[in-house]
């Protein structure tokens, strides 16, 4: 079979006078338009581009472009086409042996309505109590139906493209036909990547925020608002949907959650940095984690409310140390709906 | 086949099983009472896979160091692999088998005989089993709770005095209950951890027939062995209730402001039974109450909660006592562990720990300096005291 | 000879009954190992409380010329407990007192089964300050058994093996007597093993109780900083391994550095793990520190062959606890409860070489493998484990770990390492190798301090 491609459409940049792709990159200097412009047609054109070494694939350009076309999944073709490597060679290879699809499926009592933990264990953890009455035990886990969107990270397109489809077809064949996505990568992953590479997706994709605004609707009579400050922590797959942000303010609404009007939140968000520092080293990640959680502080943020449980587990603990109280989204409906917040910071390990 | 058979050749006799979680000392009480490798997790499992291939052939020995293991799950909660929670089930299922070829130690023997004969171990008269009761409420359809005593409420001396209390706290506090007196029967927790699955069977499925009989839905249970097994073992045999440990119950009470406990002055530290802790993760309760009660300090022993150090009386040993008569038997070592935090007074939340306990403190001639009492004791005294 | 049961009834004389045993079960524990080597049967297992005991049995075992072993936890997994020639195995476990510690000098002084695990936690409760260098074993190793087979633990690194740590020995010669070795001999502090005095130790360190009995042991503690991190990176190539190894142990503050490789879970595959543990006793030293192992490392960064992975908490906590569970369970992979590993002392450059061969002869024996590979003395050596898992009930699985095994030891030599922990088979083919004067010189002191050949005999044994 051969493999899918991406569909993208030159025409829509050749019209395009702002290429935001570019100029509102936070990692690029393009504050002139006809270099960014010109720039960008040499990644189309398959040359070669600064664009493609400097791209610390943050996903933001996704949500820039005004048009959906796809900038950064165009970058991740031609950085892979080229051999250029994002993060070191040894960091890919493990991602892509340690997610491989082995043909061990785990799965609660699927029903046709059913949640994904992605890969990540966190919701083991967060799944609990009232929010998920009814649909806690119709769960996907694992490798089989891993989304894949990790290796835009690592410039390869070619693994998502050999194995998503794949991975549809084991959700198609667990018989779900709605699902609940924990974690915003696969959201983006079955909305936005899917199509972008013209793969059918036989089920609905529904963002858990969107489930979490339902069930809390239901829930309204238990609801206590919490009358806090949050900080929201935006994460780079939140770039392939932002037609879902409004959700995180539906539910702070709900909440009695004020969402500080900080500089790096929305559009302006600064992701977690923990893919940069794989990338680039210590040096930029330090200085965007701080740059973040000083914004923060700044804005007098009494929690810091995470989508992403791998922004947790790089942010979390660093938050808490600068005194916010790191929260994931389901744990906040959660502490508003009288139920405890179950997914909490670890004791730092420093068994000497 | 029973499942052991296949498996027991897993264990690396690494010896994690022997520690607390933090290597400070000992923590299986049959190895630390012995002392020989042999008498470890891993040693016993090591010889029932010998025994299993035709190795070495059954002896008394080899059945006594089967039998010393007290079923105290602290190998369980320490060994690092992925089967750990199956160890002791493994150590039960070779008793299943020396109990299936009559090759049992004959203090073990007597333990069944007096099961089978009396419907307790200590071979006293099923007639007798209520002596303690003072007039207890039988249980009638209607009452919330069936308070079931067990064999060492029923009978031994210091169990008594727990069951006395906690029917007093229970009557103070309004709750409706009633014991089932001379119908009564062995819970089978040991009988089960001995090996003995056919009597373990039958006790299971009286118990539960005859509860069911009675239409109890909640039964709370003075033993945390009894609590055990009624938890764990007898939904597979016909089982179909709600069962309660004590100190669920009293915690709820106090923290409902129910009962109102007048002052005490006391330091208190508390032994953790395997049956409610290890076993079924109830840690919280039994301190709740003992936290409930105003002028009472709570000191923490050195290992405890899920590394508490066993008394030594699980699986039996209360009767069969396969590690006593030593400084280093397990219920001496924690006496001395208790008196060494500066507490007066060592609460338990088990009639198998206090009758455990309150012998070894007395062995340790600390019985004037470290008072053993039931977690029940202590709250009626200061129930009455008002 | 004396009768068996007229030697039962001396050794219960001296220890108890309790004490002793010749009972079929004991006798069939104390055959064997967690290892592959073949099991041979004490006639009695006997357990001392003192020193003195330990005298009084070893007068007896020289006047009746039995054998004696002692043992530790048996952990070395390579028959070294194992009594060759049946007689006494004397478990040291009862001897567990910790005895001494001197925080201003830093050593402490324990007794000859004291544990690993509770030397941890001993010194975590009562002097915070400081640590002493654990192995990786089972916290039930003991201490003068790691020292004995010259060990390796989290702070061989900067400090060397956990043999250079002692600071002092007490030891019950083959023919009974007590001896004070080091510092201990002249003065009462346990400091030094040997300097300036003539370094007697070395009659006892590595030669697996063949020499005496070790009844105190003098430690050296080292500072234990408040906080500890670990950096993990990754690279795809072996020839890189030694080069990384060597810029790590430059920076000088990397106290401990582990390399491992595995095929299995399949995030291992492909890559080796290289494991840097630092510490530090503010964030801005730990900081500091962070930003030298990156300098070290940043041309491998760039070239884009070493990569940091990034550990959630989860995944850091087993990297973080000391002893590391993990190569423990590595005994349950194939879910039967056995490894066993080679573990040559040799050059760093060596690692490329080595993994193929672990990795060719894996293949070749059709069995699972993995190895971990720690450096040693800033650089001078590393330990490089070849490990192979094998099921204990599957007897044909057995036979070709050990094959494997015994392949790979060969190539060891070859290669110019040297067998560590060696069974009896490689005491063999070292000492084919060896220096004869070496060996002679090696043999005239066995002969000397035990003529009777009682101590752990068919190790170390001169032809
Ligand atoms: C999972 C695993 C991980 C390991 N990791 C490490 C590691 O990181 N570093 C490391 O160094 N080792 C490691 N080992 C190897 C070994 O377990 C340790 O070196 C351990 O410390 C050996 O101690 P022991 O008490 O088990 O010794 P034993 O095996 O009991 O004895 C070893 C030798 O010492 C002799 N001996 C014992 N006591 C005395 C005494 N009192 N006087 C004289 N001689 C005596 C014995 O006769 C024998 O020859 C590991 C083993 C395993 C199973
Ligand atoms: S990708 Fe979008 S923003 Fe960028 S140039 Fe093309 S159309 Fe414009
Ligand atoms: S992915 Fe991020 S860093 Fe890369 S070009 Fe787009 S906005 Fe810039
Ligand atoms: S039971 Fe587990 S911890 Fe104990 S020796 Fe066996 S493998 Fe090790
Ligand atoms: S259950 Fe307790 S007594 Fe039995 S082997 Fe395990 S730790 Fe030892």
């Amino acid at each position: 079979m051969p493999l899918p491609e991406l569909k993208f459409d030159r025409t829509k940049c050749a019209e395009c006078q702002a290429t935001s792709c570019l100029v509102k990159c936070q990692y690029m200097d393009f504050k002139d338009k006809d270099k960014a412009k010109k720039e960008w047609q040499k990644v189309i054109n398959s040359e070669d581009s600064s664009v493609l070494e400097a791209c610390t694939t943050c996903y933001a350009c996704e949500e820039y472009c005004p048009f959906g076309n796809h900038p950064f999944y165009m970058i991740v073709e031609r950085q892979e086409e080229k051999g250029i490597l994002p993060a070191p060679r040894p960091i890919v290879t493990m991602w892509i042996n340690q997610c491989q699809p082995v043909g061990r499926f785990m799965v609660g009592k699927v029903e046709e309505r059913a949640l994904s933990y992605c890969f990540l264990p966190h919701f083991n953890t967060l799944v609990k109590g009232k929010l998920f009455d009814g649909i806690a035990w119709s769960v996907i886990f694992g490798q089989e139906f891993f989304c894949n969107a990790v290796y835009l990270h690592y410039a390869k397109a070619s693994v998502i493209k050999d194995r998503l489809p794949k991975i549809v077809e084991n959700i198609k064949n667990q018989g779900i036909k709605e699902l609940v996505c924990l974690h915003d990568e696969c959201y983006g992953t079955f909305t936005s990547l899917t199509s972008a590479y013209g793969i059918d997706t036989p089920f609905k994709p529904i963002h858990y925020y969107e489930y979490l605004y339902g069930r809390l609707k239901e829930l309204k009579d238990l609801i206590k608002p919490l009358n806090i400050k949050a900080a929201y922590q935006r994460n780079c797959s939140a770039r392939l949907c932002p037609e879902t942000d409004h959700y995180v303010d539906d539910i702070f609404g709900l909440l009695g959650v004020e969402r500080v009007k900080r500089e790096y939140d929305r559009e302006n968000a600064l992701c977690c940095a923990e893919v940069l520092r794989m990338a680039r080293g210590p040096v930029l990640a330090d200085d965007v984690q701080k740059r973040n959680i000083d914004d923060m502080v700044r804005f007098g943020a009494e929690y810091c409310v995470f989508n992403c449980p791998a922004c947790w587990d790089s942010l979390a603990h660093k938050v808490a140390k600068q005194g916010i109280k790191p929260i994931h989204m389901i744990d906040l409906c959660k502490l508003a709906i009288g139920e405890e917040q179950a997914l909490r910071l670890p004791e730092l390990v420093a068994e000497v | 086949m029973q499942k052991y058979v296949s498996q027991i050749h897993r264990c690396f006799r690494c010896g994690y099983c022997k520690f607390p979680t933090d290597y400070s000392s000992f923590n299986c009480p049959s190895y630390r009472r012995f002392r020989f490798d042999s008498y470890s997790t891993g040693g016993r499992l090591w010889l029932i896979y010998a025994w299993s291939k035709g190795e070495i052939e059954w002896s008394e020995h080899l059945a006594e160091i089967l039998y010393a293991c007290t079923t105290c799950k602290n190998c369980t909660e320490q060994c690092p692999m992925k089967f750990a929670p199956d160890i002791v089930d493994w150590i039960v299922e070779a008793r299943n088998d020396m109990v299936e070829k009559g090759k049992i130690p004959p203090r073990v023997a007597r333990f069944f005989e007096a099961v089978y004969g009396y419907g307790n171990p200590f071979k006293q008269l099923r007639s007798a089993r209520a002596a303690w009761a003072n007039g207890t409420k039988r249980y009638a359809s209607g009452d919330e709770y069936l308070l079931y005593v067990g064999c060492l409420g029923s009978y031994d001396e210091n169990g008594q005095k727990m069951a006395r209390s906690l029917v007093d706290i229970l009557n103070a506090s309004g709750i409706s209950f009633g014991i089932l007196g001379e119908e009564e029967d062995c819970c089978g927790n040991e009988i089960y951890m001995l090996g003995e699955a056919g009597l373990f069977q039958n006790l299971a499925e009286k118990n539960s027939q005859k509860f069911k009989e009675l239409g109890v839905s909640k039964v709370v249970t003075l033993c945390p062995h009894g609590y055990n097994t009624m938890k764990n073992n007898y939904p597979a045999s016909g089982g179909n209730f709600e069962v309660y440990h004590y100190t669920q119950i009293l915690s709820d009470l106090i923290q409902k402001n129910k009962i109102k406990p007048s002052r005490a002055k006391a330091k208190v530290t508390y032994q953790d039974s395997c049956f409610l802790g290890r076993y079924n993760n109830i840690y919280d309760e039994p301190r709740q109450i003992l936290q409930g009660i105003p002028g009472i300090e709570l000191v923490e022993m050195e290992r405890n909660r899920k590394d508490a150090f066993c008394c030594g009386g699980g699986s039996g040993n209360f009767v069969t006592d396969l590690l006593a008569g030593s400084v280093d038997s397990p219920a001496r070592i924690r006496a001395r562990e208790a008196y060494e935090t500066g507490a007066d007074t060592l609460a338990v939340a088990c009639p198998s720990c206090l009758t455990m306990l309150t012998d070894a403190a007395k062995a340790e001639d600390l019985d004037d300096k470290l008072v053993v009492k039931d977690i029940s004791q202590i709250l009626k005294e200061l129930l009455s005291a008002r | 000879m004396t009768t068996t049961s007229a030697l039962y009834d001396s050794l219960v004389k001296i220890v108890g009954k309790d004490f002793v045993s010749d009972q079929k079960e004991e006798r069939y524990f104390y055959a064997r190992d967690g290892g592959l080597m073949p099991p041979h049967e004490p006639d009695f297992v006997v357990m001392p409380k003192t020193t003195e005991e330990v005298q009084e049995i070893v007068k007896l075992a020289n006047r009746e010329k039995v054998p004696i072993v002692p043992k530790g936890a048996g952990l070395a997994l390579t028959g070294l407990v194992i009594p060759q020639l049946g007689g006494i195995v004397l478990d040291m476990n009862r001897m567990d007192r910790i005895l001494e510690v001197n925080e201003k000098a830093g050593y402490v002084v324990v007794e000859g089964g004291t544990t690993h695990g509770a030397l941890k936690s001993y010194l975590q409760k009562h002097h915070p300050n400081l640590r002493h260098s654990i192995p990786d074993s089972p916290p039930i190793a003991t201490i003068v058994a790691n020292a004995v087979i010259h060990g390796q633990g989290r702070l061989s690194q900067q400090h060397g093996f956990n043999s250079d740590m002692v600071s002092s020995l007490e030891v019950v010669l083959p023919t009974g007597e007590l001896c004070r070795i080091g510092s201990c001999s002249v003065s009462s502090y346990w400091f030094s093993k040997g300097p300036p005095l003539p370094d007697l130790s070395g009659l006892f360190l590595g030669w697996f109780g063949t020499t005496g009995i070790i009844t105190k042991l003098g430690l050296k503690l080292y500072p234990c900083k408040k906080m500890r991190d670990v950096m993990l990176f990754l690279t795809d190539k072996a020839e890189l391994v030694p080069d990384i190894m060597l810029r790590l142990s430059h920076t000088e503050m990397v106290e401990d550095v582990v390399v491992s490789a595995q095929p299995l879970p399949l995030r291992f595959r492909g890559t080796f793990w290289i494991m840097a543990y630092i510490t530090g006793d503010s964030d801005e030293e730990l900081e500091f520190k962070r930003k030298m192992v990156w300098d070290a490392l940043w041309e491998y960064f760039e070239s884009r062959d070493v990569g940091l992975l990034s550990t959630s908490p989860e995944m850091k906590a087993p990297l973080m606890s000391m002893p590391s569970k993990d190569l423990t369970r590595f005994a349950d992979v194939s879910k039967g409860g056995g490894f066993q590993y080679a573990g040559p002392i040799t050059p760093i450059e060596k690692f490329p070489a080595f993994i193929r061969k672990l990795e060719e002869v894996a293949t070749k024996y059709n069995v699972f493998y993995a190895s971990t590979a720690r450096l040693i003395d800033a650089g001078h050596c590393m330990m490089f484990s070849f490990s192979f898992s094998f099921n204990r009930a599957n007897s044909d699985e057995m036979a070709r770990a050990k094959k494997a095994l015994d392949e790979c030891s060969k190539f060891a030599l070859e290669e110019g390492g040297v067998l560590w922990k060696a069974d009896i088979y490689e005491q063999r083919l070292l000492m084919d190798k060896m220096d004869p004067n070496t060996l002679v010189l090696m043999k005239k002191i066995k002969q000397l301090l035990d003529p009777n050949g009682i101590m752990n005999p068919g190790n170390w044994e001169v032809k």
